[in-house]
């Protein structure tokens, strides 16, 4: 059976830890891995479409001197014709050595992972999983920060639909000595399984508020996500939430001068581009992270060292 | 109230009272040809009232389906008109094509061919999740 990434609880901290070692080695030593998947095929089956994702799996692969084939949207694979994830990916498991996939069915990467023998690569399934936009979060984290405990982290905006935030509460709760502070409006707190199983059962300290300015002065890390508009019932109660989480120039004025602001992107209004100008603005250096722990993460399944 | 005993067969005992009915269903015991009693609502000492079931032949019972409905249910082997073997039952870990995941964006609500698997996740609260989509089945007890 092939090593797959389906759920980011699938890597142990010590394979996290790995990777991200791997993914810094890169980013210092890029012509060392420039061969190291040379004659190696990546198939990414992006079921819904996708810019960043496909475009740095892409990326990663061609990086890593390999090749890559696939297809950017049903419709132009056979799933418009009726076929089944699991034939689609036993089909493209023949012609390819790693497979990542997105489709906007649930469990579909877990569907394909009992009908391929290659590894494969969750890149996302609706609003379930999305285990290397984690990965990418963490080696950000890790980069910005030179370590992954240890810290303040500010979640901010809906904390309640965002899979990525669920994600790397998990993954973060893994590591020591790190403060949560989950900022949403009421209705979009944290859920409370995702507190009780990654916060309280661990002992693990945290806070919750609905206003960004009066605690951002504490954190070292803000983690923005969009306040999805189609969650609220009242257009007059998301214009007003949506309007208290746009991060301005003027609320980082109380910020530390060390804050790391990241975001899984795309963004919509949520952080203001005159912010992109601060340097504490690490959110284009998070995707760019995603390309290097995406080679690291292709090395690590293909079980090439390098 | 007497119901003859059985030769050669099994014999589901401590079923929760009025969950025979749904056992029945699920075992799929209206297709066998041999004689099944349904005794409901027995005296008991420890549970107070209790159903029995009892079927006149040999048979394989999914005790993974028995586990999921109701695992304080003891199943007895009878055979030459003797209990040969008593089994005490557990909470199955992984239940397949038993029961189907009901979350509309699991891929098996789409591609119904798919196995259903639900995963112990809880098993103080007899929680299972969908293996694909994670989905939590309601709580049984």
């Amino acid at each position: 059976m092939a090593r797959n990434l389906l759920d980011i609880i699938d890597l142990s901290v010590e394979e996290i830890d790995q990777l991200i070692a791997v993914a810094e080695d890169i980013i210092e030593n890029p012509v060392k891995y420039q061969d190291a998947c040379a004659h190696k095929q990546l198939a990414t089956l992006f079921f819904e479409p996708s810019t960043r994702t496909r475009l740095s799996f892409e990326s990663a692969m061609l990086g890593l001197g390999g090749s890559v084939l696939g297809f950017s949207e049903a419709n132009s694979s056979s799933t418009a014709k009726g076929e089944t994830v699991g034939d689609t990916i036993h089909t493209v498991s023949c012609y390819a050595d790693i497979i990542a996939m997105r489709h906007p069915k649930e469990g579909a990467p877990f569907a394909a992972a009992q009908f391929c023998d290659v590894p494969i690569i969750n890149a996302g399934d609706g609003g379930h999983n999305h285990p290397t936009q984690t990965l990418t979060d963490l080696l950000t984290i890790h980069r910005e920060k030179g370590r992954l405990d240890g810290f303040t982290v500010g979640f901010c905006g809906d904390l309640k639909f965002g899979r990525t935030v669920h994600s790397l509460v998990n993954a973060l709760s893994r590591y020591e000595n790190i403060n949560f502070v989950l900022i949403s409006p009421e209705e979009l707190k944290l859920p409370r399984y995702v507190k009780e199983e990654a916060l309280k059962s661990k002992g693990i300290p945290y806070t919750q508020t609905t206003d960004l300015e009066s605690v951002i002065p504490q954190l070292d890390i803000l983690y923005m996500t969009r306040v999805q508009k189609e969650r609220f019932f009242n257009e007059e109660d998301y214009l007003r939430l949506k309007d208290s989480y746009i991060l301005t120039p003027e609320k980082l004025v109380n910020a530390k001068p060390d804050l790391s602001v990241l975001h899984p992107l795309p963004r919509v209004n949520e952080i203001a581009v005159a912010v992109d100008k601060d340097p504490r603005a690490a959110y284009w250096r998070q995707v760019k992270n995603g390309k290097f722990i995406r080679m690291a993460l292709i090395l690590k399944l293909l079980g090439i060292e390098v | 109230m007497k119901i003859d005993s059985i030769q050669n067969g099994v014999v589901l005992d401590h079923i929760q009272a009025g969950k025979s009915m749904e056992i029945y269903t699920s075992l799929h015991l209206d297709r066998l040809d041999c004689s099944v009693a349904i005794i409901k609502n027995v005296r008991s000492g420890r549970m107070g009232k209790k159903d029995i079931i009892k079927i006149d032949s040999p048979m394989e019972v999914d005790l993974d389906v028995l586990g999921y409905i109701d695992s304080n249910i003891t199943v007895n082997i009878i055979r030459n008109g003797e209990r040969v073997e008593k089994k005490h039952l557990e909470l199955p870990r992984r239940l397949t094509n038993i029961v189907r995941c009901k979350n509309p964006r699991c891929i098996t609500v789409s591609e119904p061919q798919l196995d259903a698997i639900f995963l112990l996740s809880n098993a103080e609260k007899h929680t299972y999740r969908c293996a694909y989509c994670e989905t939590a089945l309601n709580d049984k007890k």
